[in-house]
C-alpha cells in the first residue's frame, strides 16, 4: 500500500518536472518581457520537430541533434520577440492584445509544422535508455531519472545565474524596471532577445524530453502547455523557485488522483485546486502580490 | 451631420442584408453564417467581460457548454419549447459565472486566465466523465426548435439565430449605457478609484461574470438546437481561444466589433477547413497583424484609417471617455 503511494509519488515528480521545465520557460519570459507566452509550446513542438528531422531524416548523433534543436528554439525565440512582440511593445499593446499575438505566434507555427511534417504520429527516440532503476520497492524508468535531473539541476543553474552573472542581473533589472535599466546601461532590448531565446530552449527541451513519452506530432505540447502554464501559476508567475515547485507539485498531485481517484478526471481536480490556492494565495505559492498604483 | 447620415445609412444596408441575404445564399453558406450568429452571441458576452470590464477569460466554452447541455437535457426530458429553454440555458451558465466570478475577484491577468482556462478545461472533462447525464463523447441529439412557418428549416434557424442576437444585443446596448455599464467601465479603467467612488468591485465583478456567462450560455443554446447535435469536444479549449480571438480581431470594448469579429473568424473558418494547414496559418497571421497594427479591432480600421494613428481602445456610445490617458503614453 505503502510502496504505491510512494510509487505515484516518484511518478509525479518525475512528469512535474516536465511541467517546471515549460513553467521556467514560461515565467522566465513573463518575468522579463511580461509577456504570456501562448506560442511557447508550439515553439517547443518545432524545435523538437527539427530535433526529429536531424535525426532521423540526416542521421545526425543523439546529442548534437539535440543541441542543434535547442539552438533553434533559442533562434526561433529571438525572431518572435523581434519581429512580433517589439513591433507590439513599440505600439503600447495591452496585455490581452499581446497574449493575441502570442496565440497568432502559435497558430502559424502549428499550421506551418503541419504542412512541413504531417498529422502522423512519430516515435521519438529517448535520450536515455537502458533498464529501469529500483531504489528498494520503487521502480523508476532512467528518463524519468533524466527529466528529474534536468528539472532539479536546471532551476539550481538558473538561480545561480540569476544571482551571479552580468547577464542574469541585467534581466532582473530589466524586469523590475526597464526605463531604469536602460537608463543605467543595459541594452533592454538585447536583454529581451536574450530572455526569449533561453526562454524558448527551456520549452524545447521539454519538448525533447516528453516526445518519447507521448509520441511526437503538432499537438504533441498542447497539454504540457496547459500544464506547465498551471505550474507556473501555482508556483507565483514571476517566481523562478516557484515554477518549479508549481510544476512538481502540480505533477504528484495528478498522479495521486489518477491513482486514487479517477485517471480522466485528474486534469479537472489539478485545475480545481489551483483555483483553491489562488483563491486563497492570489499570487500563487511563491509569488509576491503587486501593489497597484492609483 | 453627415457622419451621422453614414451611419444610419450603414445600419440601414447591415439590416437590409442580414433579412434579404439568407433568401439568396445557398444552405450550407447560410449554416456558416448562422453559426457566426451564435457566436457573435457569446462574443457580445465575452465582450462585455473582457472589453469592457477588464477581466480576462480563457473559458468560455464552459459557460457555452453548459449553456448548450442544459438546453439539450431540458428539451430532451422534460420536453420544454425552445423559448423556455434558452433563459434556463443563460441562467444556469449565468450561475456558473457568478460562481467562478467569486475566486476571480482576487485574480488579475495571467492568474485570472489560467484559473478560467481551468474551469473551461474542467467543464468538457466533467461533461465527457459524466456519461449518465451527458451520454459521454456520444453526444446529445435535441429535438430541433419547431416552426409552423413556410421556410425551410436552415432559413428558420437563420432568423431565429439572428432574432436572438438583435435581443441580446440590445440588452447589451441598454445596461453598458445604464449605471452598470459605467461601473464595469470605471473598474476596467482603475479599480482603486472605482472603488473610491462608490463603487461595489465584489458587486459588480461577480456580476460582469454572470451577465458575461448569461450570453455565453444563451449562445450555448441556440447552438445546441442550430446544430442538432453537441458533444463535449465541441466546447473545447479552441472555442474559448475563439472567442477570444473574435473580441480582438473586431474590436474590444465595441458590440457591433464582437459580431464583426465573431463572423468574419466564423466565415474564415468555415471556408478555409478543406485546406487544414493553411488555415491554421492564416487564422495566426491574422491575429498577429490585427494585434500589431490594430489593437482597436476591425470595427475601428476606418477611424484608424481616418486618423492615420493607433485608435485607442474607447468605450463607444454614450459613455463618457476617461481622460487619465497620460499613463500609456511612452517615454
Amino acid at each position: 500500500m505503502i510502496e504505491i503511494f510512494v510509487q505515484q509519488i516518484a511518478s509525479g515528480i518525475a512528469a512535474g518536472s516536465l511541467y517546471a521545465l515549460v513553467a521556467l520557460g514560461l515565467t522566465l519570459i513573463y518575468k522579463v518581457s511580461d509577456v504570456v507566452n501562448f506560442g511557447h509550446g508550439d515553439m517547443a513542438m518545432v524545435s523538437t520537430f527539427i530535433a526529429y528531422t536531424l535525426l532521423i531524416s540526416w542521421n545526425w548523433p543523439l546529442s548534437l541533434a539535440f543541441l542543434s534543436a535547442l539552438v533553434f528554439a533559442g533562434a526561433l525565440g529571438i525572431i518572435v520577440e523581434r519581429t512580433i512582440l517589439r513591433p507590439a511593445r513599440e505600439r503600447h499593446a495591452t496585455v490581452l492584445t499581446l497574449v493575441v499575438a502570442t496565440l497568432g505566434v502559435s497558430l502559424m507555427l502549428n499550421g506551418a509544422a503541419g504542412a512541413v511534417w504531417g498529422h502522423d504520429v512519430k516515435s521519438f527516440p529517448y535520450a536515455v535508455v537502458g533498464p529501469p532503476l529500483r531504489l528498494g520497492n520503487i521502480i523508476i524508468s532512467r528518463d524519468q531519472v533524466l527529466d528529474i535531473g534536468v528539472g532539479v539541476g536546471l532551476a539550481l543553474v538558473l538561480a545561480l545565474f540569476f544571482r551571479f552573472t552580468d547577464l542574469g542581473i541585467a534581466m532582473r533589472a530589466t524586469a523590475q524596471n526597464v526605463v531604469a535599466a536602460r537608463l543605467m546601461g543595459i541594452p533592454t532590448d538585447r536583454i529581451f532577445a536574450a530572455t526569449w531565446a533561453f526562454g524558448a530552449a527551456l520549452g524545447a527541451l521539454a519538448g525533447i524530453l516528453i516526445a518519447p513519452v507521448i509520441f511526437l506530432d503538432t499537438n504533441v505540447m498542447n497539454e504540457m502547455l496547459i500544464k506547465g502554464f498551471a505550474a507556473a501559476v501555482l508556483g507565483g508567475f514571476t517566481s523562478l523557485p516557484g515554477a518549479v515547485v508549481g510544476g512538481v507539485a502540480l505533477g504528484v498531485l495528478e498522479n495521486l488522483v489518477a491513482g486514487y481517484i479517477s485517471t480522466e478526471l485528474k486534469t479537472t481536480f489539478a485545475f480545481a485546486l489551483i483555483v483553491v490556492v489562488l483563491a486563497v494565495r492570489p499570487a500563487g505559492l511563491l509569488g509576491c502580490v503587486e501593489q497597484k498604483k492609483v | 451631420m453627415t457622419k451621422r447620415l453614414h451611419r444610419q445609412g450603414g445600419w440601414i444596408a447591415v439590416s437590409v442584408a442580414a433579412v434579404v441575404l439568407p433568401f439568396l445564399l445557398p444552405g450550407y453558406y447560410l449554416y456558416v453564417l448562422s453559426l457566426g450568429l451564435v457566436w457573435a452571441i457569446a462574443a457580445i458576452g465575452l465582450n462585455l467581460l473582457t472589453g469592457y470590464t477588464g477581466q480576462i477569460s480563457i473559458g468560455h466554452a464552459g459557460f457555452v457548454a453548459i449553456g448548450a447541455y442544459v438546453s439539450a437535457l431540458v428539451s430532451l426530458h422534460w420536453k420544454l419549447p425552445f423559448w423556455v429553454t434558452l433563459p434556463i440555458a443563460g441562467l444556469a451558465a449565468g450561475v456558473a459565472g457568478y460562481m467562478l466570478g467569486m475566486p476571480a475577484l482576487r485574480l488579475s491577468g495571467p492568474y485570472l486566465a489560467i484559473a478560467t482556462l481551468g474551469f473551461g478545461v474542467a467543464v468538457s472533462q466533467v461533461i465527457a466523465k459524466w456519461e449518465a447525464v451527458t451520454g459521454g463523447f456520444q453526444g446529445l441529439k435535441p429535438p430541433r426548435p419547431p416552426f409552423g412557418l413556410a421556410f425551410d428549416s436552415e432559413v428558420s434557424l437563420y432568423f431565429l439565430a439572428l432574432v436572438v442576437l438583435v435581443l441580446m444585443m440590445f440588452i447589451a446596448a441598454n445596461v453598458l449605457a445604464s449605471r452598470i455599464g459605467r461601473a464595469f467601465i470605471a473598474l476596467r479603467d482603475s479599480e482603486l478609484a472605482a472603488q473610491a467612488m462608490g463603487i461595489s468591485l465584489p458587486h459588480y465583478k461577480t456580476l460582469a461574470f454572470a451577465l458575461s456567462a448569461f450570453y455565453a450560455g444563451v449562445a450555448g443554446s441556440v447552438y445546441t438546437h442550430l446544430v442538432g447535435f453537441i458533444t463535449p469536444s465541441d466546447f473545447d479549449l479552441l472555442l474559448s481561444i475563439f472567442l477570444v480571438s473574435a473580441i480582438v480581431v473586431g474590436g474590444l470594448a465595441s458590440i457591433p466589433g464582437s459580431i464583426l469579429g465573431a463572423v468574419s473568424l466564423t466565415v474564415l473558418f468555415q471556408f478555409l477547413s478543406s485546406a487544414r494547414d493553411l488555415r491554421t496559418m492564416i487564422y495566426g497571421a491574422a491575429l498577429i497583424a490585427v494585434s500589431i497594427f490594430l489593437p482597436g479591432g476591425l470595427w475601428r480600421l476606418p477611424a484608424a484609417l481616418a486618423t492615420r494613428r493607433q485608435p485607442k481602445v474607447e468605450p463607444t456610445g454614450e459613455c463618457v471617455r476617461e481622460t487619465g490617458g497620460s499613463a500609456h503614453v511612452a517615454p
